[in-house]
């Protein structure tokens, strides 16, 4: 028996309906017994949102480090782990351990590597890792460049009906580029790619997943050039989603600066039109889910000359606050933010979570979409604080997040 | 007409006229200070040409070239540019490792550091490690190349070079012909010849034309015969050899056809056009033996000499705050 969380005064938003109400939520025993007007038991843990969010935790796909405080501080009651581990996730018993790792405050939810070793030439035991755990399918930081391997990957995890989560970037163009090719790369001096590599990667992709009838998914799309790809699989009936993050949303090239390695992302940072084209496919659409890319990186990794420094960032902490934006801008409502953050995401995993129902488990997050704050790389909870952001003032502060009816973070 | 100097006298009390600790880059340098670098070298060149070479300003203070990457005339002109001014030169030759470079590198940094240099030369082939190191350490940097990034001292004596053949920079038409993608050289020269005035053209095949590279002011041609058209200065680059099999060009016969600076080819420039090269040359891939050699037109071992001159000026002028210089506290 755990002791009952209940949380009143709060703006509850269900994203499986697009919906606000107002009142409270009493968990019990792991699970959500009431929503609404809910009668607070004595003995209870009581937190009063003051008027605040009270929404679905969040499920955040494709993070590369299962990083408990820096999720907790964030919001995130589960992710979907990368298969890029060392050692890498291409066995069952890797898998099943994964699961097992951050639990209870944190559920692991792994994704097989797509091939042995991530090396792009042979399948991994797809089927057994199924079996200990695997909610997808990932190719990792890398493309698979023989287009024979993917149609295979795509036929062979569709029997499985799981999800293939795709890293979009041509290798033949990408290879040792360091940025996205445009002014800032070239002042630089810094190896640089097209970003057609993105838009290429996808369209194979695309192709070989309708051949297979398979469901893929681009973790993070960042051109405008993807999008439209994307827009017309859709309207062919492809089993197509897409990710993007909050990186390529609310940052361009420029924010190299000069050799800034925290903005070393991949994809990396692209130019202005198409930061500009990933908002707009988040207003139409497009986008089905906003993930944070958590790769969090200490200074060995990062205190070095750009193009040697490894690409990535801390993204767990930030991933509401810089979301927010989205909202605050009138392009998406906030319980289409939710949804982004939590159902969507569950659903393209088939976890059961994302939604708050009776019955259901006590994954909450608590928040203050107006509660100004600023992003700091010395205080932030995680593995490390590299990010973008960093000093950046920002809005919305999660106050409370619940997984399995326990407070992991207040 | 651009601003070339404010003149000594429209700066404020105790501001000197080239207010850097390092030199990292042409970027974010202002015109005038330019100019004042090429001004002091103009004095070096002077000094190198009589024989008593040697000037003790730097005498007591320690030089550590750092070189990441192999080069021997680079190295060899910033040696002998701190000789010439006293200082105890130190080179250190670290050639870069594959891997755990970065490591290697800021731990190298340290290392200089806790040496107690009075000035650090580097050069890296990674693009923005000398401004990495430069954070590390107490000293001058000046920067001797990285990766693709700039290659500041070659820029200065490429233009104290123009400005003392043609007597002015601004209104020139300067064509910097070859790997411009790979090229630091190129970046540099276009920073600091467009601050100049210069109207500065790129010729390059389409497989080394740098992405978006007008947005830094110049323009860019893929035929070379017409990017020369009535230049006044042909400054060619060298072609990496390497650059052959990563199916950039083709073959060297293919580019001297295309890209190559012949007599004929010439021709089309300026009637006095001068022809540089930042060295050393591929002779016979990207330049022709008889234009190299022509005393007339290439300024290439002028362009090595004005090298030292450049480079005693940037060492004195940066550590002239450690010296104790007056105004330069």
């Amino acid at each position: 028996m755990t002791t009952p969380v209940a949380i009143i005064n709060a703006r509850i938003i269900d994203p499986v309906n697009g919906r606000e109400t107002r009142g409270g939520v009493l968990c019990a025993n792991r699970k959500i017994v009431a929503i609404g007007q809910v009668q607070v038991p004595s003995g209870a843990k009581r937190i009063d949102a003051k008027g605040t969010i009270v929404a679905p935790g969040f499920v955040d796909v494709g993070v590369f480090s299962a990083d408990p405080h820096a999720c907790a501080a964030g919001g995130i009651t589960r992710v979907a782990l990368m298969p890029d581990q060392s050692p890498v996730l291409d066995d069952p018993a890797l898998v099943a351990r994964a699961t097992a790792a951050r639990k209870p405050d944190l559920w692991v939810h792994p994704l097989a590597a797509a091939t042995r070793g991530l090396e792009g030439l042979e399948l991994a035991e797809i089927g057994l890792m199924k079996a200990a755990g695997a909610v997808g399918v990932a190719t990792g930081r890398r493309w698979i460049a023989s287009s024979g391997v993917m149609s295979r990957l795509f036929a062979y995890a569709n029997a499985f009906d799981l999800p293939i989560i795709v890293h979009a970037e041509d290798g033949g163009l990408a290879d040792g580029a360091a940025a996205t090719a445009g002014e800032t790369a070239t002042r630089l001096g810094i190896p640089s790619a097209p970003s057609v590599a993105e838009a290429l990667a996808v369209a194979r992709d695309l192709m070989l997943a309708e051949q297979a009838g398979a469901h893929v998914h681009f973790r993070q799309l960042s051109t405008r050039a993807s999008f439209d790809l994307i827009r017309q699989a859709r309207k062919r009936g492809v089993r197509v989603s897409c990710g993007v993050s909050p990186a390529h949303l609310l940052l361009s090239d420029i924010a190299i600066g000069a050799f800034r390695t925290y903005a070393r992302l991949s994809p990396p940072l692209r130019s202005e039109d198409d930061r500009l084209a990933t908002i707009e496919a988040v207003r139409d659409g497009t986008v089905d889910l906003i993930c944070s890319g958590h790769d969090p990186r200490g200074t060995d990794d990062k205190r070095l000359p750009y193009a040697d420094a490894a690409p990535g960032m801390a993204g767990a902490e930030t991933l509401l606050a810089l979301s927010l934006t989205l909202v605050r801008d009138e392009v998406i409502s906030l319980p289409r933010l939710v949804a982004m953050l939590s159902s969507t995401p569950a659903s393209l995993l088939g976890l059961p979570a994302g939604q708050l129902k009776v019955g259901g488990d006590a994954d909450l997050v608590v928040f203050d979409p107006d509660a100004p704050w600023r992003v700091d790389d010395d205080k932030m909870q995680g593995q490390a604080g590299n990010t973008p952001f960093d000093g950046l003032p920002v809005q919305g502060k999660v106050t409370a997040t619940i997984k399995g009816g326990e407070i992991v973070s207040r | 007409m651009i601003e070339i100097s404010p003149g000594p006298s429209s700066l404020s009390p105790g501001v000197h006229p080239f207010p850097h600790r390092h030199l990292l880059g042409i970027n974010g340098l202002q015109p005038w200070e330019i100019t004042y670098l090429l001004d002091e070298a103009e004095a070096w060149v002077t000094v190198n040409r009589g024989t008593a070479k040697h000037d003790g300003r730097l005498s007591g203070l320690t030089q550590i070239n750092a070189f990441f990457e192999n080069s021997t005339r680079t190295l060899l002109s910033f040696e002998i540019a701190g000789k010439r001014l006293g200082a105890d030169v130190v080179n250190m030759a670290v050639a870069s490792s594959s891997v755990k470079k970065g490591e290697t590198l800021l731990d190298t940094a340290l290392t200089l550091n806790a040496m107690r240099p009075d000035v650090i030369v580097i050069r890296h082939d990674a693009s923005g490690a000398v401004a990495l190191i430069a954070e590390k350490v107490d000293c001058p940097v000046l920067n001797a190349g990285d990766g693709r990034h700039e290659h500041p001292t070659q820029a200065l004596l490429d233009a104290l070079t123009i400005r003392r053949r043609k007597g002015r920079i601004e209104g020139l038409t300067v064509a910097i012909c070859g790997d411009v993608l790979h090229s630091r050289v190129a970046r540099s020269n276009i920073l600091a010849l467009t601050a100049l005035g210069a109207n500065v053209r790129v010729v390059a095949p389409p497989t080394l034309m740098p992405p978006a590279i007008e947005a830094m002011g110049v323009t860019p041609f893929l035929d070379m015969d017409r990017g020369i058209e009535g230049a006044d200065v042909v400054m060619m680059l060298r072609l990496q050899r390497e650059r052959m099999t990563g199916a950039y060009v083709p073959s060297s016969r293919e580019y001297l056809a295309f890209y190559g600076l012949t007599r004929e080819r010439l021709e089309r420039a300026g009637k006095n056009a001068l022809v540089m090269h930042p060295g050393p040359m591929n002779r016979g891939v990207e330049i022709e033996s008889h234009v190299a050699d022509d005393i007339h037109r290439s300024a290439i071992t002028e362009q090595v000499e004005m090298g030292v001159a450049v480079r005693m000026a940037c060492m004195d002028v940066l550590t002239r705050a450690r010296r104790g210089v007056e105004g330069w506290a």
